[in-house]
């Protein structure tokens, strides 16, 4: 990789970044000069059912949505922090295997709580 | 094998010839972002042509045979007619965050194609935790299915989008923990050094039991995270029309479907890269003769092989299974896979301590 010594990562990342909104802008533009226009008051309708949406379609969801959101934040934190020890396991070694064990025991503990307490349950 | 390292640096040596050095590496952001364009676009292309002929074949068709020699074509014919359908503004949508929505979807997937390693040496991005960053900015593309099911004011994208989030948030859970389980075993998260400690074999012999385990742990996230095969629910087209992204029209939908495509070829290439060596020849130790003949076949080859090899595994999927019901993805994932991730992990762990792994 001599490309990335010569040039930082990050002005990299920046780079890819803005190809990506780049080819949004891009594509939208062209399409935006050779789409033909017209209107119709019945266009602007949600595409429902053929009849006027019903009521407020921004409107409040099932909480177990919710619910979910909440434990993928909790194991995907604890994930996050297993990821600096994952590289460095084999210099490690055994004592290393010992104090990963208890964070990892608690880890576990939380997955069976929530088991217990019923949260994976769609209900 | 043929370091492509060495076209970069004569590119970068005849610029910075012509011009300061500022303006030479300027130059080559810009030809690097053409670059990244035109393989993700033709990619995407190819990929729709290639799922379209796979769903043919599993289904005794023939697929797209019209537009160009077998069809090659017809993909390119479906993109222009996207760009000339008329975008539509709907009344009562959210205008900014509409709008928003398919650049989040792009930028994801766009940050995390350019991780892949394609080649020896060709390789746009590469940090010291590369495989963390690959995972951290394909799980912005979340934000943006939920913006465009939110911001479009419609009962049938609210519930797409939230299912989508559901599904994505879920699984990104074990799709993480599988990598962590293969970054015990490379010791690194860069993607060069992964695919460097890969050179004399492969990460799915390697790590015997737990490897393999953790690749099928990784496929069946993977086709949940892209919202593909038995897990298509948040865009149920029989019960929600097309889910999250229904109120989209013209090109619009175009990025939706592009992303989607773009997706299986990144979660493919992530698999190649984890646990069949990347752009690495197929290297077996002490087989010397053999493993030279594997050096003629150029790099780029290898990576496009093994990573379209992948997705056809994943299109098998697709038109195999039936679409599973949202109690039964999430019991799968929350109750099966992520138990059986942790007790892979551990097993990963003391096959690495214990210097088990071949």
């Amino acid at each position: 990789m001599v490309l990335l010594s010569i040039i930082q990562p990050s002005t990299l990342a920046i780079a890819a970044a803005l190809t990506g909104i780049g080819l949004v802008a891009l594509a939208l533009w062209l399409a935006g000069l050779i789409s033909p226009r017209s209107f119709n008051p019945q266009k602007g309708e949600a595409y429902e059912c053929g009849i006027p949406t019903r009521g407020e379609s921004m409107a409040q969801f099932k909480v177990g949505y919710y619910l979910f959101a909440i434990l993928f934040l909790m194991f995907d934190v604890e994930c996050v922090f297993l990821f600096p020890w994952a590289v460095r396991v084999k210099e490690l070694g055994g004592a290393g295997l010992v104090s990963i064990a208890v964070f990892f025991i608690i880890l576990v503990l939380g997955l069976v709580y929530a088991w217990r307490k019923g949260a994976l349950e769609w209900k | 094998m043929f370091d492509f390292s060495q076209l970069t640096n004569w590119i970068h040596a005849t610029l910075c010839g012509l011009m300061p050095e500022w303006a030479a590496i300027t130059t080559e952001c810009v030809l690097i972002g053409l670059v990244l364009l035109m393989v993700y676009s033709l990619l995407a292309l190819f990929y729709i042509y290639f799922e379209r002929k796979v769903c043919a074949a599993f289904q005794c068709r023939i697929g797209p045979d019209r537009v160009g020699p077998m069809g090659l074509l017809q993909s390119f014919a479906d993109m222009f007619k996207m760009l000339i359908k008329e975008l539509i503004s709907l009344n009562h949508t959210d205008k900014f965050l509409f709008a928003l929505a398919p650049y989040l979807v792009i930028l994801a997937s766009m940050l995390a194609f350019a991780v892949l390693p394609w080649g020896n040496g060709l390789q746009v991005l590469d940090f010291n935790i590369g495989i963390f960053f690959l995972i951290a900015v394909s799980s912005i593309g979340v934000l943006g299915i939920l913006l465009a099911g939110w911001s479009s004011n419609n009962k049938f994208t609210l519930i797409g989008a939230l299912r989508s989030g559901a599904q994505m948030v879920s699984y990104e859970l074990s799709i993480g923990l599988s990598v962590l389980t293969m970054v015990c075993l490379a010791g690194t998260m860069s993607v060069e050094g992964i695919v460097m400690e890969q050179k004399d074999l492969w990460f799915i012999f390697s790590g015997h039991i737990p490897a393999i385990i953790a690749f099928i742990i990784y496929l069946i996230a993977g086709t949940a995270e892209t919202n593909r095969g038995p897990f298509d629910l948040p865009e149920a087209e029989s019960e929600l029309t097309a889910g999250y992204h229904t109120e989209y029209s013209g090109i619009h939908f175009g990025f939706f479907y592009l992303a989607e495509y773009l997706n299986l070829f990144i979660v493919s290439g992530v698999a190649t890269l984890l646990f069949f060596g990347g752009w690495m020849p197929l290297h077996f130790p002490g087989w010397d003769g053999f493993n030279a003949i594997m050096d003629y076949i150029p790099s780029v080859v290898w990576f496009i092989g093994k990573a379209i090899a992948v997705s056809f595994i994943i299109i098998w999927f697709k038109w195999t299974f039936p679409r599973l019901r949202i109690d039964q993805m999430l019991t799968l994932e929350w109750k099966y896979l992520l138990p059986i991730n942790l007790f892979n992990l551990v097993l990963m762990v003391l096959v690495v301590v214990y210097g088990l792994h071949f």
